[in-house]
């Protein structure tokens, strides 16, 4: 039951994001005019999790393993095959469109490529004050420009930069527009989706900072979704774990890294490399064979099976239940 | 040891509308035989220009290579004419370029974009390439090579793709590779496989590597030498080892301190870099580092600092290397 293992994690009053059983398949067409579904890509299948208030989730996995459906079908900008995603008391997978509005301005994302998502036509001012204007916070011009100056300044930009286009500044300097833009309604929870990846090693500690300046001073919730183990380890207070769609390990931060359980975390971490020689020259890896296979035809049984250094012919039958291995800390796998 | 590749006080130029881009401004420095040097530093530094102007694949017409030398064995690779450098490049010295995808034909079957570079430097027969295209795919690693040759780039994975790029990479049997961001692009895990792959092939063959990327902990594991760029200049050189334990630049410790470590403690807050990386049209005199430096003194922002020896083959350029030698050996 995916219920039980979120109501364990928190106290009722303390939960601002469950996600219930979510599922979001999308089909997959054939045929020279794509006119018959041949099937279905299985993105995000049977995954449950909590988020407290104040607190910052981590979501990690290779590529293609989910990751963004599964923030974009929280913030309902996908909307989910099956499965509860609950906000604040309210469930939002079967509202309407109408009914989510007002919910909409609570729940902002930062999205990965600081280059494609700014509208390259509108000036930073306008593309911060958009949303402002849409929801209609302010109630005049100068308010909203206000409102501008104090965001830009929020996020270590200078005000004068409003008048600048995307293209004039640099990618560190977008994302913290980008970052200004999800601030503009007060959200309770942002989503942000690789927030990092696309930055210059130099800038990326810069945008971690300010993400965690921010969440002490407006109390914010995060589901942070990255690839680089480091920098969710240093970000998050639990992390989720996924691989092809589904969740193999969930933990509090430090015991998730000090006492991996799932055989896939377990080579996750060892493949992370460590910027120091000496560390280096003494470290086990775990190497694992073969390629990650396709959302699309799963394997049978575990999902990470035919790459699993432990596995065994069971494990290529039933689909392992996510358990609760030790206090706080659930695995997906049989051989634990 | 003789060096293999000495690459002297390169220049590579970009004339644009907005005024020249000095991508490579003075760069030098060896490849020996059989080692791996890693070539680190931010984007749009200049690693990749430094790479293809070894090649002498410069985007042309606006950019060109307007000093230095480049001697491969001890001739310089500049004056040689076309043809001469055709017959070098790909057999002699391969590429792997830094976008798997755009690098290899979408038209062509994986087989004969293998057979097509060993035909091109070698005398050999269809059935003799054909058989060395099937033994390449082995070596690296792809399952059912002979099924896979008569495949398609897009039927490939990106981990097979990089894959692919290595087997034309080593078909000549080059004794320099030129490998850049050859994992970028790739999840951690299949990054680690193919970074083991390339490291046991170069042992193997006892072929030299020059690594590019920007991630300081692929070449903690994999590099034996490191050089650090920074608009458009080496600013630390030195083993491996040397970099990571006593770094004596501002840049190269800043990138070290910046980054959080899976192995030690989780730190309450990182350190960053400040200010944004540098703008080439419109380089500051003096060092193009000072801008953004702790240990700023009156002359980084009037003259810029020279590459120089500090001791055992550790270079830097910083006027203030030795006193931040210092400084990092009492604080760890
Ligand atoms: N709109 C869509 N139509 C069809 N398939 C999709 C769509 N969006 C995502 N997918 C597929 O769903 C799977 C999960 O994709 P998703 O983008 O969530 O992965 P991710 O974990 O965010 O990966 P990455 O780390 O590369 O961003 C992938 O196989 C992807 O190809
Ligand atoms: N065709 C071009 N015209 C003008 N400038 C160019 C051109 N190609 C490259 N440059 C400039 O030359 C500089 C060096 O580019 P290079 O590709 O070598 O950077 P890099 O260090 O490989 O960066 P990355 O890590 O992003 O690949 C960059 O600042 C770039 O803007
Ligand atoms: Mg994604
Ligand atoms: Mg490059």
């Amino acid at each position: 039951m995916p219920e039980t293992h979120n109501s364990q994690l928190t106290t009722q009053s303390s939960m601002l994001v469950e996600v219930r059983g979510l599922k979001k398949f999308f089909p997959v067409y054939s045929g020279f005019f794509g006119q018959r579904v041949e099937g279905w890509v299985r993105a995000v299948d049977e995954v449950s999790f909590a988020i407290c208030r104040g607190e910052t989730l981590g979501l990690v996995g290779e590529s293609g393993c989910g990751k963004t459906t599964t923030g974009r079908c929280v913030l309902q900008l996908d909307r989910p095959t099956a499965g509860e995603v609950w906000f604040n008391g309210q469930e939002l997978a079967r509202m309407t469109d109408a009914e989510l509005r007002p919910l909409r301005r609570k729940m902002q994302v930062v999205f990965q490529d600081p280059y494609s998502s700014l509208n390259p036509r509108m000036t930073i001012g306008q593309i911060i004050s958009e949303p402002i204007l849409v929801h209609r916070i302010s109630q005049n011009g100068g308010e909203c420009r206000d409102r501008v100056d104090e965001l830009l300044q929020v996020v270590g930009l200078n005000p004068l930069m409003a008048g600048r286009y995307p293209h004039e500044m640099s990618g560190g300097q977008r994302q913290r527009v980008g970052v200004a833009r999800a601030l503009a309604l007060e959200p309770e929870f942002i989503v942000c989706d690789e927030p990092i990846s696309a930055l210059d090693v130099s800038i990326q500690a810069q945008i971690i900072n300010l993400l965690e300046e921010l969440q002490e001073r407006f109390g914010l919730t995060y589901l942070f979704i990255a690839h680089d183990l480091s920098v969710v380890r240093h970000i998050s207070d639990r992390i989720v774990v996924m691989y092809l769609g589904k969740v193999v390990e969930i933990a509090d931060r430090q015991e998730l890294y000090e006492n991996p359980l799932h055989p896939y975390t377990k080579a996750l971490l060892s493949a992370v490399p460590i910027p120091d020689p000496a560390v280096e020259a003494k470290r086990e890896r775990i190497v694992l064979k073969g390629e990650i296979p396709s959302s699309l035809s799963p394997p049978r049984g575990c999902v990470f099976y035919r790459r699993c250094p432990i596995a065994v012919e069971e494990c290529g039958q039933g689909i392992p239940e996510l358990r609760e291995v030790q206090p706080r800390h659930w695995a997906a796998c049989i051989r634990i | 040891m003789a060096d293999l590749l000495e690459v002297r006080d390169l220049r590579t130029y970009f004339y644009t509308s907005q005024g020249v881009v000095k991508a490579v401004d003075g760069v030098s420095y060896d490849v020996r035989p059989g080692e791996t040097v890693a070539l680190v530093g931010e984007s749009g530094c200049g690693k990749t220009m430094s790479a293809l102007s070894v090649m002498r694949l410069v985007p042309k017409p606006q950019g060109a290579i307007v000093g230095g030398e480049i001697l491969f064995h001890g001739r310089n690779l500049l004056t040689l004419d076309e043809e001469e450098m055709r017959r070098i490049r790909g057999a002699e010295i391969a590429m792997i370029f830094q976008e798997p995808m755009s690098s290899l034909n979408p038209v062509l079957t994986i087989g004969r974009q293998i057979t097509e570079t060993l035909e091109a430097h070698q005398t050999i027969s269809k059935e003799e390439a054909g058989r060395r295209a099937r033994e390449l795919l082995h070596l690296v690693g792809i399952p059912d090579p002979a099924r896979r040759l008569s495949e398609y780039p897009h039927q490939f994975s990106g981990g097979m793709r990089q894959r692919v790029m290595i087997a034309i990479a080593l078909s000549c049997k080059p004794t320099l590779v030129l490998a850049d961001e050859p994992t970028t692009a790739l999840d951690v895990t299949i990054q680690a496989q193919i970074l083991e792959l390339m490291r046991d092939l170069t042992r193997k063959f006892g072929v030299a590597l020059m690594i590019i990327t920007h991630n300081l902990g692929v070449v903690a594991r994999y590099a034996d030498r490191v050089n650090v760029m920074y608009a458009g200049k080496i600013i630390e050189s030195a083993s491996a080892r040397e970099i990571y334990q006593n770094p004596c630049h501002p840049y190269t410790l800043g990138l070290l301190r910046s980054v959080p470590r899976l192995d030690q403690p989780r730190r309450a807050k990182l350190d960053p870099i400040e200010g944004q990386p540098p703008d080439l049209w419109n380089l500051p005199a003096g060092c193009s580092f000072a801008p953004r430096c702790k240990f700023l003194v009156e002359r980084c922002v009037q003259e810029a600092p020279l590459l120089r020896e500090l001791e055992n083959q550790h270079r830097s350029a910083c006027w203030v290397a030795e006193t931040l030698q210092q400084k990092t050996v009492l604080s760890s």
